[in-house]
C-alpha cells in the first residue's frame, strides 16, 4: 500500500508560468490584425458577388460601407420584401445618404475627404436599380469614389 | 544579513485573465480585407448641359436586360466572349486619337487591333456604355463590370510589357500596379504607371437604367 502513495508524491506539477506568455502573444496577434467590428447587420448578410479584378481597399478609416439587400425574412414584414439599404445601425431609404456621407465626412480633416471611398456591399441577387440610386445620390453630394465590393473567386456563382 | 523570504506570487489566474482578453477580442473584431471593383463616378453635369456628340463607333453599347441576358452592339452575347471584343473594340486603332498636352491627336501606334472602319478610332476616345435595366440583378451587373476591366488590364499589360523602357522594362501592369503598393512615394513608378492607364484610358460609363 504504502508503494502507492509513495509514488503520488513524487509526481512534479507542470510549470504553467509560460502559459501567460503564450496567451498574451496570441492575444497580441488578434489585436494588431483584427478591426472591431462597426455594425450589426440588420439585413440578410449580402452574398457579395465575385470578381477577379479586385483591388484592395486601403485605409480603412476612410471607407464608409453601405449595406444592399433584402431585409431577414422575420423583418420582412415590418420592412418589405424590397432591396433595403442600411446606413449605420440602421435600415434607411436612398434619401438618407446624403446625411450619411456629410456625417462620415465630418470626421475626417477637410484634406482628406477627396480620398474617401463609399463601398457597396451589396448582395447578388439585388437589383441594379437600387444601386443605380444610391450612385446617384452619391454625384450629387460629390462623393465620387466608390467600391463595389466583391470577394476573389468564380464568376459563374454570380448568376444563377 | 538575514534576508526574509518573500512568499511567491501566485500567478495561476494570470492566464485566465489573458484568455478572457483573447476571447473578447476574438469576439469583437473582424479579420476580413475589403476589397472590390473600384469606380469613380462622373461628376454631375451641369444644367443645360449639352454632351458632346461621340461617333457612334467610338462607343461599345452593352444592354442587359431583366433576365440578365446580355446584349453587345444589338447582338446577344454570351459573357465568356465579351472580354475579347471588348479588346477588339479598344484595341482596333482605326483613326486618330484625341489630342492632349503634347499636340493633335496622332495614330494609335501600339494598338494590335485590325484598323477597322466601323469599330473605335482610338483607345482614348473609345467609350463603353454600360445599360442595364432596373431588374438586372447585381451579380450579373457585376459580372460584366469585371469582364471590361479585365480586357483593360489585358491590353495594359501587354502595352506595360511591350513599351515601358530603363527601369521597369518588361514588366506587367500587374507588376507594377504590385510593386507601388509596397512603394507609395515612388514618382518615377507612379509616372510609369500614369503613362501606361494613359495608353488604355477606362472610359466606362453607366447609362440610365430602363424601368
Amino acid at each position: 500500500m504504502s508503494k502507492f502513495g509513495k509514488k503520488k508524491k513524487g509526481l512534479p506539477a507542470v510549470n504553467t508560468a509560460a502559459l501567460p506568455d503564450i496567451v498574451f502573444m496570441l492575444l497580441f496577434f488578434f489585436m494588431v490584425t483584427t478591426t472591431m467590428r462597426e455594425t450589426d447587420l440588420l439585413i440578410k448578410p449580402p452574398q457579395l458577388p465575385n470578381a477577379t479584378e479586385v483591388k484592395k481597399l486601403e485605409h480603412k478609416s476612410l471607407v464608409s460601407t453601405i449595406y444592399v439587400g433584402k431585409a431577414k425574412p422575420e423583418d420582412q414584414a415590418k420592412y418589405g420584401s424590397g432591396d433595403k439599404i442600411q446606413l449605420n445601425d440602421k435600415i434607411s431609404t436612398v434619401n438618407d445618404i446624403a446625411n450619411f456621407i456629410y456625417s462620415e465626412q465630418e470626421k475626417h480633416n477637410p484634406e482628406e475627404i477627396p480620398y474617401m471611398t463609399t463601398s457597396i456591399k451589396s448582395d447578388v441577387a439585388c437589383g441594379v436599380g437600387t444601386i443605380h440610386d444610391i450612385r446617384i445620390e452619391l454625384r450629387d453630394i460629390n462623393a465620387l469614389k466608390i467600391s463595389y465590393s466583391t470577394r476573389k473567386g468564380d464568376l459563374k456563382a454570380n448568376i444563377k | 544579513m538575514a534576508r526574509k523570504e518573500l512568499p511567491e506570487i501566485n500567478a495561476g489566474s494570470m492566464a485566465d485573465i489573458a484568455f478572457l482578453l483573447l476571447i473578447f477580442f476574438l469576439v469583437t473584431t473582424t479579420m476580413d480585407v475589403d476589397s472590390g471593383i473600384s469606380r469613380k463616378l462622373s461628376e454631375k453635369p451641369p444644367e443645360n448641359y449639352d454632351p458632346p456628340v461621340i461617333k457612334q463607333k467610338n462607343i461599345l453599347e452593352i444592354n442587359l436586360n431583366r433576365n440578365n441576358q446580355m446584349l453587345v452592339e444589338d447582338e446577344e452575347m454570351e459573357i465568356k466572349d465579351l472580354k475579347q471584343f471588348t479588346i477588339d473594340f479598344l484595341d482596333n486603332g482605326g483613326g486618330i486619337g484625341k489630342a492632349d498636352e503634347y499636340g493633335p491627336g496622332k495614330k494609335c501606334d501600339y494598338c494590335n487591333g485590325a484598323k477597322k472602319d466601323d469599330s473605335s478610332d482610338h483607345p482614348n476616345k473609345a467609350i463603353i456604355s454600360v445599360q442595364s435595366d432596373r431588374g438586372t440583378s447585381y451579380g450579373m451587373y457585376i459580372t460584366v463590370q469585371n469582364e471590361l476591366l479585365a480586357a483593360y488590364t489585358e491590353l495594359r499589360n501587354r502595352y506595360a510589357k511591350k513599351h515601358i523602357t530603363g527601369q521597369y522594362a518588361g514588366m506587367s501592369y500587374d507588376d507594377l500596379l504590385l510593386l507601388s503598393g509596397n512603394d507609395k512615394e515612388n514618382e518615377a513608378l507612379k509616372a510609369v504607371i500614369k503613362k501606361v492607364k494613359g495608353a488604355y484610358p477606362q472610359i466606362i460609363s453607366d447609362a440610365e437604367p430602363t424601368k
